[in-house]
């Protein structure tokens, strides 16, 4: 079975059964696995580690990719809620619009969603050493993008989305972070912003880290990365550091 | 205190509730498998505590009467409540509702429908207009006559619910035998209240009818202002307060669906700040004359009647919802993967803004 595609159609295979027979085959070597007419099953490659590849066609349920550890997963169609919650390294890409608390307590690794996303994406998202998680939004946000983030990165380009008339972010961006940095296409209105940030244009440093990312983001969906770096970016970043350091441990 | 041995290690309760919902705003009649299937979809989100649905068009050859959907502890109970509706009503039909037995649902209580058509001579309540008659009757029997309840009162339509998955009601109610144009569906996961039939969702009051995901945490503040305009809260379970604000808000008080999704849903006051003087002052009337109606805690909520369905979350968006759109169907669920499941290649799919409602009426 080693080295050997694994298809599956998961058309009406409940959630547990469709990630037992993935496990399996995980266990039994396989490392790539594509499956057809997915609709809700959740929780699917969660915890999962190593070079392990996944195509879903459908619409995978809640959880996807939580807590994963490596592998890549290319979404063709739309995602739910919470997908990549605590993920610690990989690759998750959505060819379509992707629903609330994705990036949940992110700890590593790449979510690229193509077009819009809901409340609460890339909240408590953190970095360690070298590890330092990316969230890439092609469309727009809803509230609370980055709330309580204390590492990563996350980029919001407001370009691919259904929503015209709608702010690029919803209220309350990135409040109380303390950590990582939110780069935005374009500039950010202030009344958006969580208390006491505000945004800045980029500089060069800033410009490379944004290049590098938005290329790859680019590479994997198809898109035009030159259009996209054309236009000026912003950032917002934390205001504080440890805003509670002092808190219970006074220095 | 030291924690119990391995006191993390627990089979979680995955579950939330599921909302589902769906309007043929050129009145197609869509047939009960439709709803179900979508539900079953979203299985997980409910613990089989509740689960429920509510139907619009049901009743066609009736659709003049009212349409009394009766729970009874027992057979006493619903003698009782035959009393009471004879007193104020002229029965066209009664007959019980149409079940099917089923393996896991024990212990159903016993389920009437009565066909109602007000008396020329009404023994009280006089001055009432008829509406306002039919909710003084159910808030009657739900508060004084022990052993029974009112689980649906509209015309030409109807709530099925009780303690179990959404599929086992719908089995249990044959649902599979009706055909709507509306349909909305709830899985149930009772956190705070009793998962008992009166409890579980839809919550109705002559046509309107909800269905949510969450909890009303001002459901005590709610409760006690209701209580001042005469709706009482009998059924134990918070999302009670929803059906019977949007009756005192949109059929007594004329407030628009609009108007009445910012009472539930205020604006912030930093954004009130920002916006014109007038609207400053009307956001401003509307928070000091309906304070009390203001839904507080986590909600997405599916609001019908015959004529529209509507869905709303609370300002901050606590709970997920998608909106679809295919020909002259509009869709709304807590889950895309629901809708998709029983809808061909959708027009549109989009999650709405905190706070503003979508309202999908049907055409004409």
């Amino acid at each position: 079975m080693a080295d050997q595609k694994l298809v599956l159609d998961a058309k009406g295979v409940y959630y547990r059964q469709l990630n037992e027979r993935i496990r399996d085959a995980v266990t039994g070597g396989v490392r790539e696995i594509e499956l057809n007419n997915v609709n809700g099953q959740r929780y699917i490659f969660t915890g999962l580690k190593g070079e392990l590849s996944l195509k879903i066609n459908g619409v995978p349920g809640q959880d996807m990719a939580a807590f994963m550890n490596g592998p890549s997963i290319r979404v063709e169609g739309n995602a739910q809620d919470g997908v990549a919650n605590t993920m610690d390294d990989g690759k998750v890409v959505v060819n379509g619009i992707a629903g609330d608390v994705l990036g949940y307590g992110m700890r590593g690794g790449r979510l690229y969603i193509r077009g819009d996303v809901g409340y609460r994406v890339g909240i408590h998202m953190k970095a360690y050493k070298e590890k330092s998680p990316v969230i890439v939004i092609g469309g727009k946000a809803g509230d609370f993008l980055g709330e309580y983030m204390a590492g990563g990165s996350i980029i919001l380009l407001g370009m691919f989305s259904d929503k015209p008339y709608a702010p690029i972010c919803g209220r309350s961006l990135g409040t109380g972070m303390h950590g990582g940095v939110i780069y935005v296409r374009g500039p950010v209105p202030d009344t958006q912003l969580g208390p006491h940030l505000t945004s800045e244009p980029v500089d060069e440093t800033d410009k490379a880290r944004i290049r590098e990312m938005v290329t790859d983001f680019a590479l994997e969906l198809g898109l035009d990365a030159q259009h996209i770096l054309a236009e000026s970016f912003f950032k917002v970043k934390p205001f504080s550091h440890r805003p509670y350091g002092n808190m219970y441990v006074p220095c | 205190m030291k924690a119990p041995h391995r006191y993390h290690d627990f089979e979680k309760d995955i579950s939330g509730c599921g909302v589902f919902g769906v309007i043929a705003r050129d009145r197609e009649l869509i047939p009960g498998d439709m709803p179900i299937k979508a539900m079953c979809t979203m299985h997980d989100r409910g613990n089989g505590l509740g689960g429920g649905f509510a139907a619009y068009g049901i009743y066609p050859d009736l659709a003049d009467y009212w349409c009394f959907h009766l729970m009874c502890d027992d057979q006493v109970g619903l003698e009782r409540a035959e009393e009471v509706l004879k007193h104020f009503f002229e029965i066209k039909e009664a007959q019980p509702i149409p079940t099917r037995r089923t393996p896991v649902v024990t212990n159903p209580p016993v389920l009437w429908r009565f066909f109602l058509k007000v008396k020329d001579a009404r023994p009280k309540w006089k001055e009432r207009d008829e509406k306002d008659y039919i909710v003084s009757v159910v808030m009657h029997i739900n508060q004084n006559v022990p052993g029974a309840f009112v689980a649906s009162s509209g015309k030409n339509m109807g709530a099925f619910k009780g303690v179990g998955f959404p599929e086992d009601m719908a089995d249990f109610y044959r649902l599979d035998e009706y055909k709507a144009y509306i349909w909305t569906g709830h899985n149930r996961f009772p956190t705070n209240t009793p998962g008992w039939w009166g409890g579980a969702h839809p919550f109705t009051l002559l046509d309107w009818s909800i269905v949510h995901n969450g909890e009303i945490s001002s459901y005590g503040i709610n409760r006690r202002y209701l209580c001042e305009h005469d709706y009482l809260c009998t059924l134990m379970t918070d999302t009670e307060v929803v059906a019977y604000l949007l009756d005192m808000l949109v059929r007594r008080h004329k407030l628009s669906l609009r108007m009445a999704s910012w009472v539930f849903s205020p604006p912030f006051w930093d954004d009130v700040a920002r916006m014109p003087k007038e609207q400053q002052d009307a956001f401003k009337a509307l928070r000091m004359v309906y304070g009390s109606a203001c839904l507080n805690g986590p909600f997405a909520i599916l609001v019908t009647a015959g004529d529209f369905m509507m869905g709303l979350n609370d300002r901050v968006k606590l709970r997920p919802l998608v909106v679809a759109e295919e020909g002259k169907r509009v869709y709304m669920s807590s889950e895309e993967s629901s809708i998709r499941e029983v809808s061909g290649t959708l027009d549109k799919v989009w999650a709405p803004k905190a706070g503003e409602p979508v309202i999908a009426t049907l055409e004409n």
